[in-house]
């Protein structure tokens, strides 16, 4: 059977059409052009000298004609192609804003304008929309997607236009004293830097948003309150008229729970971390160092969620009943549980890092020590823990600045209660566990509440950069001594 | 006809390496090792990294208030010799030592010794300057400290000022004792090195290669020393240089790939060696 050619004809156009609405395709067009533009670019380059056996009178090899030319094709378009998907809505939106008529807009809220919006953009894409479809929000949905297809034909013709003119343009330049090989490499510099600021420019984005919420916070609340108050008791009420509404944001109880935990929780890696380390480094034979400096690695692999119901469901019961046993109180949810499980999961960090500065004591002084007819052990308590001693220190404050910020752990197993209190058998709570219980559920986001959240969360951020600074820089300084 | 003679070539070359080997093999050290009334005997020693022997048959006798040099290519075998003398081999893995070493008589492989206080009596200044990243005091305190040499702070400041002058640096550090001993410049921490050792007053120093990492000055300031140091201790030093051999030590032994060739007379080495070798080595033939 034989399908009419015109029938195949239009169904193949119907095809092209469709797909053609989608990004993705253009995206592989524009992958597609870069290829040929490389072929291209190369095949010119060769042609140009005379043929392959003459490509030495190029100033660079073919293939970096052929990668100019696909570098010069690829970026400008994709480039171009990522503002116009990243700014398309944005503008459509304005354009469909501006054809209402102004009785609609009228006297809308801020939040009833944005539901307006939000309904046209459902109705246009067929979802479900929040109030009545009336002839006017049709027409304007209608409009919307108009704006959308128009949009994208815009962006295909305007992309490939790019991609094919620039090609042209490379094609042209394609001359054998063309600098091709540096120009690919500048080409590359700047790829790296713009990946890399990508980087930078997030980190300081998260940075500067946590700032300016932090500064709203306190034009809300005194800084002196924040820093400086003993009750935690986050209770903003929705009506002026609700029973508790009252807020207090003294955050000295969640700065001493942070601490009575990340103290208890030192108190555990640090001896055992620190003693480990010795014994691998210095005591264990090659063959009991293979198997066993992996095993203490795998704490640092255990997921900290897995930590906290080890701690919640097994440590947490276990010290109070041992509590009840010697007669003590022991909350359900007391901070030694909380401690000691994070101590645990932070033995890594300080026998890694310690054992690497260990290390990093040249054998020399070890011979030096020996040779004076120091013992082994000694050898390690005078010569090369003093020598590790600013390694170590650098290991352990990272480790604190881990354990400071550490959350599963403590949303699981400390409490919720904001207790003044150093007692670790009562519940304390966290930083972090604020910041989570904070920000969980519907919340209001600029109400104190939730703003504290990020005062908290930028307290935190800084107390941990200044233990990195510190611990880093510690390090560093003991690195250069012996190198 | 050229692969020929290549064979050829290759076949003369591996007798003669057999040749050279069985040669080896019924190597005697070449002169008289032994001294009367030694303070250290050593007895076929011989010295394996695991498989591979490093050390042969060597017998050498260290005298009273002498410096003995030991000098040879690398890798003939002489530090690892120097590093039999205090036991300081047990810390290399794998390494195995076979004879006999005794100090003063007294075997210093017996198991019931404890390589710990033998190295207080044999004490060792190494190729690099390495002064504990302590304060110059406290790395000279350090020997006297752990052995519980001194009574009092009094007689440890008194030991600490004497070790830095027989070591000739007292007058350069009195008045820094506080100061980190590695601020010091390279001459005056092997110097220190040698304070350190002299502290916990042990019978022989062993030296390897003091001064291979000094300039030609602090070199000379050390050998001074050394020929000081002599009237006290027993001396063992190896060297690369030969000239360094002819100026401090009384008696020169060489080695060659793990046997003590020759040994005598630091004079009689120099100006009328026995040994092929030896003359090979002394005269710069290879080395």
């Amino acid at each position: 059977m034989r399908l009419p050619m015109p029938a195949l004809g239009i169904g193949l156009l119907a095809l092209i059409l469709t797909m053609a609405m989608s990004s993705w395709l253009l995206f592989l067009s524009v992958l597609l052009i870069m290829a040929l533009a490389y072929q291209l670019g190369r095949r010119r380059a060769i042609a140009q000298v005379g043929g392959p056996t003459k490509i030495k009178r190029l100033h660079s090899l073919p293939a970096y004609h052929g990668l100019y030319a696909a570098l010069w094709a690829g970026i400008p378009a994709l480039f171009v192609m990522g503002l116009w998907i990243g700014f398309q809505d944005q503008v459509i939106i304005a354009q469909v804003i501006d054809a209402l008529s102004p009785t609609q807009i009228e006297g809308l809220s801020p939040g009833q304008f944005n539901l307006l919006i939000s309904d046209i953009r459902n109705l246009a894409t067929g979802n479900i929309v929040s109030a009545q479809v009336t002839s006017e929000l049709q027409a304007a949905a209608d409009h919307y997607n108009r704006l959308r297809a128009l949009s994208r034909i815009a962006m295909w013709v305007v992309v490939l236009a790019l991609a094919l003119g620039a090609t042209l343009m490379v094609w042209l330049q394609i001359h054998p004293s063309l600098r091709a090989r540096n120009r690919v490499e500048s080409i590359t510099l700047a790829i790296m830097i713009v990946f890399s600021s990508i980087a930078i420019l997030t980190t300081l984005g998260i940075v500067l948003s946590v700032v300016f919420e932090s500064i709203r916070f306190f034009k809300l609340i005194s800084p002196l309150e924040f820093f400086f108050g003993l009750t935690w008791s986050p209770q903003i009420a929705l009506r002026a008229d609700q029973v508790g509404a009252s807020g207090a944001f003294g955050a000295v109880p969640l700065f001493v729970g942070t601490l009575v935990i990340s103290v208890i929780a030192m108190l555990v890696a640090v001896p055992i971390g620190l003693l480990s380390a010795i014994y691998l480094s210095e005591y264990a034979s090659r063959r009991v160092r293979a198997v066993a400096k992996p095993l203490l690695e795998v704490l640092a692999g255990i997921p900290t969620v897995v930590y906290g119901f080890f701690a919640a469901l097994t440590v947490a019961p276990f010290i109070r009943s041992l509590g009840a046993w010697l007669g003590l109180d022991v909350a359900s949810e007391s901070a030694l549980a909380a401690g000691l499980v994070m101590g645990i999961m932070i033995i890594p960090f300080v026998s890694s890092l310690s054992d690497d500065v260990i290390n990093a004591v040249p054998q020399a002084m070890r011979d030096g020590s020996y040779a004076l007819g120091a013992t082994q052990s000694e050898t390690i308590r005078r010569v090369i823990i003093p020598a590790a001693l600013p390694g170590i220190i650098g290991g352990i404050l990272l480790a604190v600045s881990r354990a400071i910020g550490e959350t599963m752990i403590v949303v699981m197993a400390a409490g919720l209660s904001a207790n003044l209190s150093i007692n670790p058998l009562e519940s304390l709570t966290t930083v972090t566990v604020q910041i989570v219980t904070l920000l969980t559920g519907d919340q209001e986001f600029d109400s104190p509440k939730t703003l504290a959240a990020f005062a908290l969360g930028l307290t935190l951020f800084v107390v941990t950069l200044a233990l990195n600074v510190v611990a880093l820089s510690i390090v560093r300084k003991y690195r250069e001594q012996y190198e | 006809m050229n692969t020929m003679v290549e064979t050829m070539n290759r076949v003369t070359d591996a007798l003669s390496a057999v040749e050279l080997a069985q040669e080896r093999a019924f190597c005697q050290t070449v002169g008289d090792f032994t001294v009367p009334n030694p303070r250290m005997t050593c007895r076929d020693v011989e010295v394996w990294y695991g498989p591979k022997q490093a050390i042969r048959r060597v017998n050498l006798d260290i005298g009273r208030n002498e410096v003995l040099s030991m000098i040879g290519p690398s890798g003939c075998g002489k530090s690892t010799f120097l590093r039999c003398l205090n036991r300081m081999n047990d810390t290399i893995p794998g390494c195995r030592v076979t004879g006999s070493i005794k100090l003063d008589g007294q075997d210093i492989y017996d198991k019931k010794l404890d390589p710990v206080l033998l190295r207080a009596r044999v004490g060792m200044v190494f190729q690099k300057p390495n002064p504990f990243p302590k304060s110059i005091y406290e790395n000279v305190a350090y020997g006297p400290r752990i052995h519980g040499l001194t009574n009092s702070k009094a007689e440890l400041d008194e030991l600490v000022e004497t070790s830095l002058r027989k070591a000739g640096l007292w007058d350069e550090v009195k008045d820094r004792l506080d100061q980190p001993g590695t601020g010091l410049s390279g001459g005056q921490q092997q110097r220190l090195c040698i304070a350190r050792t002299i502290a916990v007053a042990p019978d022989v120093i062993l030296m390897d290669e003091p001064c291979s990492a000094l300039d030609p000055i602090a070199t000379a300031i050390i050998e001074e020393l050394i020929d000081e140091l002599r009237a006290n201790y027993s001396i063992v030093i190896v060297t690369h240089s030969m000239q360094q051999a002819a100026r401090v030590s009384q008696r020169t032994a060489y080695f060659h790939l793990g046997d003590l060739i020759e040994v005598g007379e630091t004079n009689q080495i120099f100006t009328n060696p026995q040994h092929k070798l030896t003359e090979d080595y002394i005269t710069g033939r290879f080395g």
